[in-house]
């Protein structure tokens, strides 16, 4: 039992200093629509590779910073492919030293949850929908965005 | 003697509310039309400029019985996921009357991998066996309403519009793709079938529009 704890530790250890992952299935995205609560959250649909998703990362990264006390969470959903997410995903958020929650979209087929998130998605990334649940309010974008555009967008939710 | 009420200012001005209201109404329905065809819609012929330097429509078609219209470009790792399953798709429905007509709608400034040398590279190294065409101004990928890599329009004969969406339910795998959409959708058509699902959704790269 001694050497597996050891190992467990270390590896517990090396997940404090790089972010871990989760691994989500449609009936997270669910949850985040349908829970009663008065967090705010910031979901945006993402890929490593993909230019003007990772041009956009900075604009969350702020947002998540700046109102994080304000019961606001931003999560970073990335639908790189599954083959990647240690090869690149994982490096990739090491190198940026992203703070804000990275989660991976683990649902090979995009036709059973897309539309969950909005019926207006295309499935084109980048995407964010923002969930203000005690307003009764889900602001969806299918663009980039700048940290201007994103703070006015959260704060007509707040 | 009485009043007449054709020239009164009263009615001029009702008048060109009128036409106002009928000219807004109208902008906004052209504006819809602008949104992308639907499901039953007919789609309007295109002339683009083919890899090998030939401009290509699909009345130029020959025997059409159809066509698989699909938006893809050379960068986009979904795009290029799908590369040898298009390339299938049209071996083996082109012979049947269904070929592959892809089209590159990304404007060059802004993913220069996507250029149209680009294109004649990636179709040389790849053998592709249908036009790879350039949208240059991108009216078609508007005209369609296509937005991201790949997005795929399968029409009838008659250019109507039978399927959009993605080609198969996984990008990553294709040896774990259980539902191939576009492949189902061509063989209703041919069997002179409804198609049985006629819309689907995947996660592909935005098309690069030109920065206004």
């Amino acid at each position: 039992m001694k050497p597996l704890l050891f190992l467990g530790l270390l590896f517990w250890g090396t997940t404090i200093t790089a972010q871990d992952i989760p691994f989500i299935k449609k009936a997270q995205l669910e949850h985040w629509l349908n829970a009663d609560t008065d967090t705010v959250y910031v979901l945006n649909f993402w890929a490593s590779w993909c230019g003007p998703c990772v041009a956009e990362l900075p604009a969350f990264e702020k947002l998540n910073q700046k109102y994080a006390s304000q019961n606001v969470k931003v999560v970073l959903i990335s639908t790189d492919f599954k083959r990647n997410v240690d090869s690149k995903l994982k490096p990739f958020i090491k190198r940026k030293n992203l703070q804000s929650q990275v989660m991976f979209m683990d649902e090979p087929n995009p036709n059973v949850w897309v539309n969950l998130i909005s019926p207006e998605w295309s499935g084109a990334i980048p995407a964010t929908l923002i969930i203000a649940k005690q307003k009764g309010k889900r602001l969806f974008f299918e663009e980039q965005m700048t940290f201007q555009e994103l703070e006015e967008k959260l704060r007509s939710v707040l | 003697m009485k009043k007449t009420f054709a020239f009164s200012p009263v009615k001029i001005f009702m008048t060109a509310a009128l036409l106002l209201t009928a000219a807004v109404t109208m902008s906004f329905s052209l504006q819809n039309v602008g949104g992308g065809y639907k499901i039953g819609d007919t789609a309007q012929d295109f002339n683009l400029k083919n890899v090998n330097g030939k401009n290509v429509s699909l009345a130029g078609i020959k025997n059409a019985k159809g066509y698989i219209v699909i938006f893809t470009c050379n960068h986009c790792p979904y795009a290029k996921a799908y590369e040898q399953r298009i390339i299938e798709l049209h071996q083996k429905y082109a012979p049947l009357g269904f070929s592959v007509v892809a089209i590159n709608s990304n404007d060059k400034d802004v993913q220069p991998a996507d250029s149209f040398d680009n294109m004649k590279k990636l179709a040389k190294q790849k053998k592709y066996p249908f036009p790879y065409l350039y949208d240059e101004s991108q009216e078609v990928a508007k005209t369609f309403g296509a937005t991201r890599t790949p997005h795929v329009y399968v029409l009838d004969k008659d250019r109507v519009v039978r399927y959009i969406g993605a080609i198969d339910d996984n990008s990553e795998d294709p040896g774990l793709a259980k539902e191939k959409y576009v492949g189902s959708a061509v063989e209703a058509l041919l069997g002179g079938q409804e198609v049985a699902v006629k819309e689907t959704k995947a996660i592909g790269c935005g098309i690069k529009w030109k920065k206004s």
